[in-house]
């Protein structure tokens, strides 16, 4: 997989497919981006397990947090890892130990390991990375749109009226180009300066 | 669901909208309202929080001006954009994330009369001081840099004589600065130019011209390419600190790759309040579903009555890129091959009275002091716009006594000439 620039079926296949998603690093303080994240993908019907040995015996928005992905006692479907890029090694490491493995590990915006992607690849993980889940599925459903954000989809069909809670279609056609490229240049410019 | 690149008009047609979930009507609805009922106190929270994408007044977001900030996101390839209420709120927007009192910023001396007005006057109360380059000089934006520098300002192409200004050259000034590159993008659209595909960080536009393109409806809008690391070096404090205004919430790392845009919509228009009106965002949406088809009759006239001008013996000079003999040609085909806008100006051998003489006589064209009609224009700037300044002043800023700027309509060409031949000749 080119993680410089995903096509945008790839990340719609794993956002129709998953059920279960534990989130790594998960905060419950209310404006770190990880709370909105949790927030928004159990609104639009995730099973969402929150991973955060700091805040053990407490819940994020009803559901108990664990304390690591060996804790969780049952099988998930992804793992949305939101730490920095040098702490995804040893979580990707105990993802592998998992039986059965999730099927996708996904790391944060401004997250990227590509050593860590290549190990969980190898044993036939899908991942994704310097991504979030939120945008992603409100871009490829436009509800991002209210937001000015260019979602790179068109559908000239009639959606249905939006109800709180409800999942969203994510099947509108994609338009190349756009932040994608964009992004690509980001990523270049910023890896020629450092 | 292929992954097939759609073209440049399917865009100016589709993208942001699409039916209306609950009434079905495919033209975008004009929404009308300036607020928005909530589901329940956790929603309301939510948006007000900014953890849920909503609407909460039309002062912060409304669904019309939606999908014209999407739309014009799509078609300059940004991530995301921001509408506001005209093209001078799209620049004091911007520069307020930017810019803190005693920061400098570098923009081309060849701009928008009003955005050199707005930047010399109006900005420098605010403590933003500007520093002028010369677009024909790449090294005098180098010279310019000083510590303090947060952001370079260029037209794509220039006012007031449509020249073309090399935006690859002065990105690269830029990003050794480490400070985002502003193109005003007003004259070209993106039909013309993509200024992103150029290494520009941000976009902004007055909608009112080309992009609207009726003459009947104000708006600016800012577009965010994406492409501006803001944490680096802690100089833009607005996007890579935590806000007091949202609780502590850093917008780069929630937002990342259009965290610009959001920024502009949650601290500069929610607290600057330049709203545009959603009737306004409609006229403009409707406006540029056909931009690719107008702006193309705009460049195609353009040039005929250029070539025209340059043949005609009561003319001395014609400054148009869209001339093979024009000083910007090479950069017009290089930037803008489709076309080289339909804003230039030309000089009379008889000076000032000519000028004068001409706009009296023209019968289609409007004297006017607005461009990127459908409609004709011209505009006598030294008995008009530059008349405060003496005849030194005049020609230095390319408003001399003798120049007349046209901006030139769809109508047909051949009625262009004939009314600028019949005006000239007697």
């Amino acid at each position: 997989m080119n993680h410089d620039a995903y096509p945008d079926n790839y990340i719609r296949s794993i956002l129709n497919s998953v059920k279960s998603i534990a989130m790594v690093g998960a905060s419950p303080v209310n404006v770190r981006p990880s709370y909105f994240a949790f927030k928004y993908l159990a609104q639009r019907g995730y099973d969402m397990i929150p991973v955060n040995p700091g805040h053990v015996g407490k819940d994020l928005l009803g559901k108990p947090f664990v304390a690591s992905l060996r804790d969780i006692g049952r099988p998930v479907d992804m793992i949305d890892i939101f730490r920095n890029s040098s702490h995804i090694m040893p979580v990707v490491e105990e993802a592998l130990t998992l039986d059965p493995l999730p099927k996708v590990i996904w790391m944060q915006l401004g997250a990227r390991d590509d050593a860590a992607a290549e190990k969980a690849e190898a044993a036939g993980i899908k991942v994704v990375m310097n991504r979030c889940p939120k945008i992603e599925y409100g871009r490829l459903s436009s509800e991002i749109s209210w937001m000015g954000v260019n979602s790179r989809t068109l559908s000239s069909k009639r959606p249905p009226a939006p109800t709180q809670g409800m999942r969203l279609s994510l099947n509108r056609m994609s338009v190349g180009g756009g932040d994608t490229a964009a992004s690509d240049r980001a990523a270049k410019n910023k890896s020629e300066q450092s | 669901m292929s992954d097939r690149l759609p073209g440049f008009s399917t865009l100016a047609v589709h993208a942001g909208a699409q039916p209306d979930p609950t009434t079905g009507a495919r033209a975008t609805p004009i929404y009308q309202t300036t607020s928005f009922v909530f589901n329940d106190a956790d929603h309301a929270a939510s948006l007000f929080g900014l953890q849920a994408f909503g609407n909460i007044y039309t002062r912060i977001g409304n669904p019309t001006n939606a999908v014209l900030e999407e739309r014009v996101a799509a078609l300059e390839g940004g991530t995301a954009a921001l509408a506001v209420a005209s093209g001078h709120a799209a620049q004091v927007v911007v520069l307020q994330q930017l810019l803190q009192p005693g920061d400098e910023f570098i923009a081309a001396r060849k701009l928008y009369g009003g955005s050199i007005n707005q930047f010399a006057h109006a900005f420098k109360s605010f403590g933003w001081n500007v520093v002028w380059a010369d677009p024909d000089d790449i090294a005098s934006f180098e010279r310019a840099v000083t510590p303090r520098t947060k952001a370079i300002f260029i037209e794509s192409i220039a006012n007031p004589a449509g020249s073309i200004t090399d935006i690859e050259a002065i990105s690269t000034v830029a990003r050794k600065a480490g400070v985002p590159m502003i193109v005003d993008n007003t004259l070209a659209s993106p039909y013309l130019i993509r200024p992103i595909d150029h290494g520009a960080d941000i976009v902004v536009h007055s909608l009112t011209k080309f992009l609207g393109g009726h003459g009947n409806s104000l708006g600016g809008i800012i577009v965010d390419a994406g492409t501006f690391d803001w944490s680096a070096g802690g100089k833009y404090p607005m996007l890579s600190e935590p806000r007091p205004e949202y609780h502590g919430i850093r917008l780069q790392e929630t937002f990342g790759n259009f965290a610009f845009a959001i920024a502009c919509r949650v601290l500069g228009l929610r607290d600057l309040g330049p709203a545009l009106s959603p009737f306004n965002a409609f006229m403009i949406l409707t406006g540029i579903e056909t931009l690719p088809l107008r702006m193309q009759k705009h460049c195609d006239n353009a040039k005929a009555v250029a070539e025209f001008l340059a043949g005609h013996p009561a003319v001395s000079a014609v400054n148009y890129a869209g001339l093979a003999s024009d000083k910007y040609n090479q950069l017009a085909r290089k930037y803008a091959p489709k076309g080289a806008g339909a804003v230039f100006t030309f000089r009379l051998k008889g000076g000032y009275d000519a000028g004068v003489s001409l706009v009296s006589k023209l019968q289609l064209f409007s004297h006017l002091a607005n461009v990127g009609d459908t409609r004709s224009l011209v505009i006598h700037p030294a008995s008009t716009t530059h008349s405060q300044l003496d005849d030194a002043a005049k020609i230095k800023s390319g408003a001399g006594p003798d120049v007349v700027r046209l901006s030139i309509g769809i109508e047909d060409k051949e009625d262009l000439i004939a009314d600028l031949e019949q005006a000239l000749g007697a």
